[in-house]
């Protein structure tokens, strides 16, 4: 570490240590003018919460220099993790999440202004260093906050993924799945494992996939479906594809899809009435076969 | 011939490839194809755009809706990726680099009436169709 360096953090460290209480002050009062939000958050919670971060930045300027991703600033980073998720939570937008880091600028600066009042190139360079310092914390909380959001609308679209797969049981032996909306890759999983689950809990014997609120079949959803029919057959399960309109049927002749091992059928109800015949069928059949032995 | 409208569409993600199917069935519908035809412009739009974002790392669509002598609407692909090395043999029905059915190319080109690939190993590829009402 260059001597500058040193010297730059030694001023940084200095302020928050000597300063640390009148820093608080002043920034608590900056968030009751721009950031804080008294509807949301209580002024007991966000008071300790900026007195730790004043801690885990002196902490980590002291011992790790500016770079956050370091481990010094790994308790920092917890801290601001913690706080974006909760903001996140209580409807804070990411801007006003940001700024509670942000907002620490002002008191900062009032107080590198009065320490290095007389010296021009260290005010210059410690304002430099702590305002690059608070934006990178502050991009931080963004990210964050972010993911944060991210993984709430993922954890949504997976729960209305499953709501919106039900596999409906017909009849004794058949099972239909009904699947409306846009096939993509993580849904067609989805759709998948339901099915063959279904298929083993209810020991079903034909099993119907409608595809009339598919908009577009295509070679992936098509490759989807093909794997899905193979897979029931191997559990001991036929599928009837319904819900083949004629420009859906015309566009999968083009592509050169070969559905002919598959049984298709234009509406669920064909489907349905072609899947208790099935499993009428083999009954018919063996009371045919007895009838004609007793003949 | 006259380019009625003209908008160019991101290819890098999933979603994208829902919202390039979104809009080619508005245009398509707009200029009065039928939904045979709608349905396959759209389906070949989602197998290029698919391959673009697969292969290609990612890229855009341009999508024209044309006048004259017919309406249509003309989709133009493009990538910075890999390229494709043997453009016959990528277009053979079956043939694939990657865990598809190899079915895209080739099928996209029996769904419209006009079909022009040009790519240029490690500089890219540009795919445009085109669909005559
Ligand atoms: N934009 C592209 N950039 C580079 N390579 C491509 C591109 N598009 C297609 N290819 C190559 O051409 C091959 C054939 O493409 P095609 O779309 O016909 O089949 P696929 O994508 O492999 O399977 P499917 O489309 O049936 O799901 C691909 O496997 C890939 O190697
Ligand atoms: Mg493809």
């Amino acid at each position: 570490m260059d001597k500058g360096l040193q010297n730059r953090q030694a001023g940084l460290s200095e302020i928050l240590t000597k300063d640390e209480s009148s820093l608080l002050a002043d920034w608590l009062k900056e968030m009751s003018g721009s950031v804080r939000r008294s509807d949301l958050i209580k002024e007991s919670e966000l008071r300790s919460e900026s007195a730790l971060f004043l801690k885990l930045l002196r902490q980590g300027v002291d011992s790790g220099g500016y770079d956050i991703d370091g481990a010094a600033w790994q308790p920092m980073r917890e801290l601001l993790a913690e706080i974006s998720r909760s903001r996140a939570q209580q409807g804070f937008t990411p801007t006003e999440t940001a700024t509670f880091v942000l907002s620490f600028k002002k008191p900062l600066f009032k107080a590198i202004r009065t320490r290095f009042e007389k010296d021009a190139d260290a005010l210059a360079t410690e304002l430099w260093s702590a305002t690059a310092l608070l934006d990178s914390l502050g991009l931080y909380t963004i990210e964050t906050y972010i993911k944060t959001r991210d993984a709430v609308i993922r954890r949504q679209q997976e729960e209305m993924l499953e709501l919106s797969t039900p596999v409906v049981k017909l009849w004794d032996g058949i099972l239909a799945l009904p699947i409306i909306g846009t096939l993509d890759s993580a849904r067609t999983q989805v759709v998948m494992e339901t099915l063959l689950e279904s298929i083993v809990k209810t020991n079903s014997k034909v099993a119907i996939i409608d595809i009339t609120g598919v908009p577009t079949v295509d070679t992936v959803v098509a490759q989807h479906l093909l794997k899905t029919v193979t897979a029931a057959r191997l559990m001991g399960a036929d599928c009837i594809i319904s819900g083949v309109r004629p420009q859906i049927a015309q566009t999968i002749v083009h592509l050169g899809i070969n559905l002919l091992d598959v049984t298709t059928k234009a509406t669920l109800s064909d489907a349905f009435r072609l899947a208790l015949q099935r499993t009428g069928l083999s009954l018919g059949r063996t009371s045919n076969h007895t009838a004609q032995k007793t003949a | 011939m006259a380019v009625i409208s003209s908008e160019t569409i991101p290819v890098t993600s999933e979603p994208d490839i829902v919202f390039v199917r979104r809009r080619v069935r508005e245009t398509a519908a707009q200029i009065g194809l039928s939904l045979v035809d709608q349905t396959k412009v759209v389906t070949a739009a989602s197998e290029l755009a698919r391959n673009t974002l697969i292969y290609g790392g990612g890229g855009a669509m341009q999508l024209e809706s044309l006048n004259g002598p017919r309406l249509g609407v003309r989709l133009t692909f493009s990538d910075n990726g890999p390229g494709i090395p043997d453009i016959q043999l990528a277009l053979r029905d079956g043939f694939t680099t990657g865990s598809g059915l190899g079915l895209g190319l080739g099928g996209t080109k029996r769904l419209v009436n006009e079909f022009a690939i040009e790519s240029k190993v490690g500089q890219g590829t540009k795919i445009i169709i085109t669909r005559w009402k």
